[in-house]
């Protein structure tokens, strides 16, 4: 690493454009931690192991903590704090986990959430075993495996009342 | 004003089942929850604080010599770096759990591989860890130091162990004996999140925003390290991303920030590299245990041994407890049980996930397999044979242990039953096996105090500095405040970890809600006798719901009988007599089913089952959490998890989550937990024990079990790896 370079980008942001100085030399997490406030996405592994730093760029699960901030220039990047309503009401996925107690110390959870909106966005009536395989790369410690599947399984139930 | 209540006799009022408003005990969904999965909720390293600077650990390089910072001046001089902290107050280690003083501190001499020795701090977290990759640290006049526990010199914990009975005369006049050695590896807790703190002064006051368990005691420990008052330190944790032990005690990164942050007159914020979390946190030490079982046709024990050996850092007394639950879970008047400690320049041994029974439960779980399949009798009924009628040293009774119907519960929820014999059923390339292991883990009240205030408006709060490190806090004392005061859940407030409140027992030891639990019952108890006294009718004739009390025949609610005052009590609970008059433990069982590959020695947990009584459960859904919480770590335990050390210089080899295995979605099968209803007057007033580390004390075991059952094959040596198990197949 040669330390931060002084480069300026724009990317697209929970549906708001954002203009990043100091972005190439630096990871997206850091950025999105440090400079705007958004601790959603949690800093857990810092080498892409863990998940719990993901963030959906067009779309797609990433893991911020290794993706260098110049690369998301002009994309769309949504974050754990971009998925509740104006008002405060919360997405089906997130619903979902708070009903099935998919959070115990909720660390991780970023993670999960943001993992499953993506499998449902592909695959909205998964099962068990695709949702096994979409968040096998999502490490818990607490042990909430049980009950973050059931919670993935409950989101699609959701997802799918709300597009019915 | 402060209730104090000493737990010196039984508490057989079992007041709580005669409450009205139904909350304890309720599967209710954890207040936080919408905090966390909205990412909301603020864990330690989430406050940008105006002006912070950022600190990054700089480790020792070797485990042996004086410590030099070859570049110190180019270093403080690159782009971005306010100071290069090497400070004779830097922790050599974390804290044990309840030391409540500093650990061991010296950033001049390094003991392992891996010592926090300096801190560079810099304007943003880029330039910090720049520069501390620059850091050029020195060893000089260093010497080869033992890594190895098996060759370094050892410690005899004569004060753990027990020689009753003779154990050598038992063995050989034994039908059935089993005397066999097992090893368990240094495990990490690895919790998700990694250790953070931030640290920030307000003149010669200190305010720390961290990642800790135990509140009151860090605070001290802080202080200690300082060399200041604890008047002077407030810590705030309110949501804290795991611990598993690891957050026990005050660890180096905070007395890092809070001397970096006096240094610069700045707040500092220093957060862990998940490899530095695997390197300067804690392990579970590794155990060699010798198992020695001496039984009758029947299966009956006449005598039970274990000689563990575990390790730790010099001037560190931890040593993992290995012996804790053998002394009073099986009956056997033939005892010896030892414990030695090897001096080995690792890092730190300490508290992981139910220190002692994890480890020790789970080895002894898997010599009972080895007994029952010796003698010819079924391992259920071999537990079934040998529970002692009174603890088997100390003569004592038990508090409560519903062991027994865990074990036939248990077996007859899994369908035990169906237990193949010995390498019998396969399923094309898959051995399919049954295992079980029995689970039990000591019982332990702590001082804890709490405040709650009723408001005029018939709401209430709950003060304390309690953590809820996932585990549930924030749900169950909420609970058990509004039953006492007839309130709806959504009436009270639970505000938690911050050191100006008051000081709780913490989150460690299964402890934790039994004991914050009951100083918030002995404040509402308090709170009640005060309404009862307005109203002029005993405090037993008081029925609150709802908001509302009923008495003789009248209802008022809770605003009328206030009169726009408000109630504070403060509960304070001490552990007392009951501690020592019985034996206090919880009990379970675990059923699994394996799969182990005949062709890879593979092996997947296909479905696991567990039967726990901990006393009264205060949330049946927390409570079920944390028992699957335990089973998972016992999947791990049994199948991944292994902290590797290099020969050379003991430093931990696998330093991140790609290399040190823990259980992830695609290991972890259909998991189902049965709570057993149970009482233990004995343990608290809410009848409640632990049940935070139930579910790992042991788990382990029944998996290596099964592995047997399904192929013959008996690891030893955990994890069973596949390597292991396919040098049998």
């Amino acid at each position: 690493m040669t330390g931060p370079v002084a480069t300026t980008i724009t990317t697209t942001i929970n549906g708001a454009e954002h203009r990043i100085d100091r972005a190439d030399g630096r990871m997206l997490l850091d950025v999105l931690r440090d400079d705007l406030g958004l601790t959603g996405a949690k800093y857990g592994c810092g080498m892409a192991q863990c998940g719990a730093c993901t963030v959906l760029v067009d779309g797609r699960p990433a893991r911020a903590c290794v993706l260098r901030t110049g690369r998301v220039a002009g994309r769309n990047i949504t974050t754990l704090e971009g998925l509740a309503e104006p008002d405060g009401r919360l997405h089906p996925v997130q619903q979902a986990f708070l009903e099935c107690e998919g959070a115990q110390c909720g660390y991780c959870l970023n993670g999960m959430v943001m993992t499953t909106l993506a499998l449902l966005a592909d695959t909205p009536a998964p099962t068990e075993a695709e949702i096994r395989d979409a968040l096998r790369h999502n490490l818990c410690r607490c042990g909430t495996h049980t009950e973050i599947i059931a919670s993935a399984r409950r989101a699609a139930e959701l997802m799918g009342d709300r597009n019915a | 004003m402060t209730e104090q209540f000493k737990m010196d006799a039984p508490a057989t009022d079992r007041r709580l089942d005669g409450m009205a408003q139904g909350l304890v005990g309720a599967p209710l969904d954890r207040p936080e929850g919408p905090l966390k999965v909205s990412g909301t909720a603020t864990y330690a390293d989430e406050y940008r604080l105006e002006n912070l600077a950022h600190g990054m650990l700089v480790r020792a390089p070797g485990n042996s010599g004086r410590v030099r910072l070859a570049n110190r001046d180019a270093v403080a001089a690159m782009p971005g770096v306010l100071a290069v902290i090497h400070d004779p107050r830097l922790l050599r280690n974390p804290a044990q759990g309840t030391a409540n003083k500093a650990p061991v501190q010296d950033a001049n001499e390094a003991h392992y591989l891996g010592q926090p020795v300096a801190l560079v701090v810099a304007e943003s977290f880029e330039h910090a860890r720049h520069a501390a990759h620059a850091l050029k640290i020195e060893l000089e006049g260093g010497t080869p130091r033992p890594v190895d526990p098996e060759t370094a010199a050892i410690e005899p914990q004569s004060s753990k162990g027990l020689d009753q009975g003779d154990l050598d005369r038992a063995m050989t006049e034994a039908v059935h004996a089993v005397d066999v050695t097992y090893r368990t590896p240094s495990h990490s807790s690895a919790p998700m999140e990694p250790h953070a703190s931030i640290a920030q002064w307000d003149g010669e006051n200190l305010t720390l925003r961290g990642s800790y368990q135990m509140l009151k005691y860090n605070r001290n420990e802080l202080a200690d390290a300082l060399g200041i008052h604890p008047d002077r330190v407030r810590i705030l944790a309110p949501y804290v991303g795991g611990g598993f032990g690891s957050k026990l005690g005050l660890a180096p990164e905070a007395v890092a920030a809070a001397i970096a942050a006096k240094e610069t007159g700045r707040p500092v914020s220093v957060a862990l590299t998940r490899p530095q979390v695997f390197e300067t946190t804690m392990r579970r030490s590794e155990t060699r245990q010798r198992i020695r079982l001496a039984a009758d046709a029947e299966g009956r024990l006449a005598g039970i041994g274990q000689a563990a050996l575990v390790s730790n850092l010099p001037g560190e007394v931890f040593a993992e407890p290995v012996l804790q639950a053998t002394h009073f879970l099986y009956a056997g008047e033939n005892r010896r049980l030892s414990l030695d400690l090897a001096r080995v320049h690792r890092l730190c041994a300490g508290s992981v996930r139910a220190p002692g029974e994890a480890v020790g439960i789970t080895v002894l779980e898997c010599a009972m397999d080895e007994l029952a399949e010796a003698a010819g009798i079924d391992p259920v009924e071999l537990r079934r044979r040998n529970i002692p009628e009174k603890d088997p040293e100390s003569g004592k009774e038990f508090s409560s242990r519903r062991f027994r119907e865990a074990l036939d519960s248990g077996a007859e929820a899994f369908g035990w039953s169906d237990r193949p014999a010995t390498r019998s059923r396969r399923e094309g390339e898959w051995w399919i096996g049954y295992g079980m292991a029995s689970a039990a883990r000591v019982n332990v009240l702590m001082e804890s105090r709490a405040r709650v205030t009723l408001a005029p408006d018939g709401s209430a709060k709950v003060e304390t500095d309690m953590t809820d490190i996932g585990t549930g806090t924030y749900a169950i004392l909420g609970q058990i405040a509004g039953e006492m005061l007839g309130l709806p859940r959504d009436r009270v407030e639970v505000v938690l970890g911050d050191t100006d409140l008051p000081p709780a027992s913490g989150s460690g030891g299964s402890w934790g809600a039994a004991s914050s639990g009951t100083s918030v019952y002995v404040a509402c108890q308090a709170i009640r006798a005060q309404l009862a006294e307005r109203l002029g009718v005993a405090e037993t004739e008081l029925t609150l719901k709802d908001g509302q009390a009923v008495f003789d025949n009248r209802t008022e609610t809770l605003a009328e009988i206030l009169k726009g005052d408000e109630i504070a009590k403060e509960g304070h609970v001490l552990p007392g007599d009951t501690s020592k008059a019985v034996r206090q433990a919880t009990f379970g069982a675990y059923f699994v089913e394996v799969a182990v590959n005949g062709v890879t020695g593979e092996t997947r947990v296909r479905r696991m089952h567990g039967s726990f009584a901990a006393g009264r459960i205060l949330n049946a859904k927390t409570a079920r959490s944390q028992c699957l919480g335990g089973m998972i770590f016992g999947i791990g335990m049994a199948l991944t998890e292994e902290l590797a050390f290099d020969d050379r210089d003991g430093h931990v080899a696998n330093h991140n989550l790609a290399e040190y295995h823990i259980p992830v979605n695609a290991d972890v099968p259909q998991i189902t937990v049965e709570l057993l209803e149970e009482r233990d007057d004995w343990a608290s007033p809410l009848q409640a024990k632990g049940i935070g580390e139930l579910g790992i004390c042991g788990a382990a075991g029944a998996i290596v079990n099964a592995i047997h059952n399904a192929t013959g094959v008996r690891v030893r040596d955990f994890p069973a790896t596949l390597d292991k198990v396919i040098a049998g197949l």
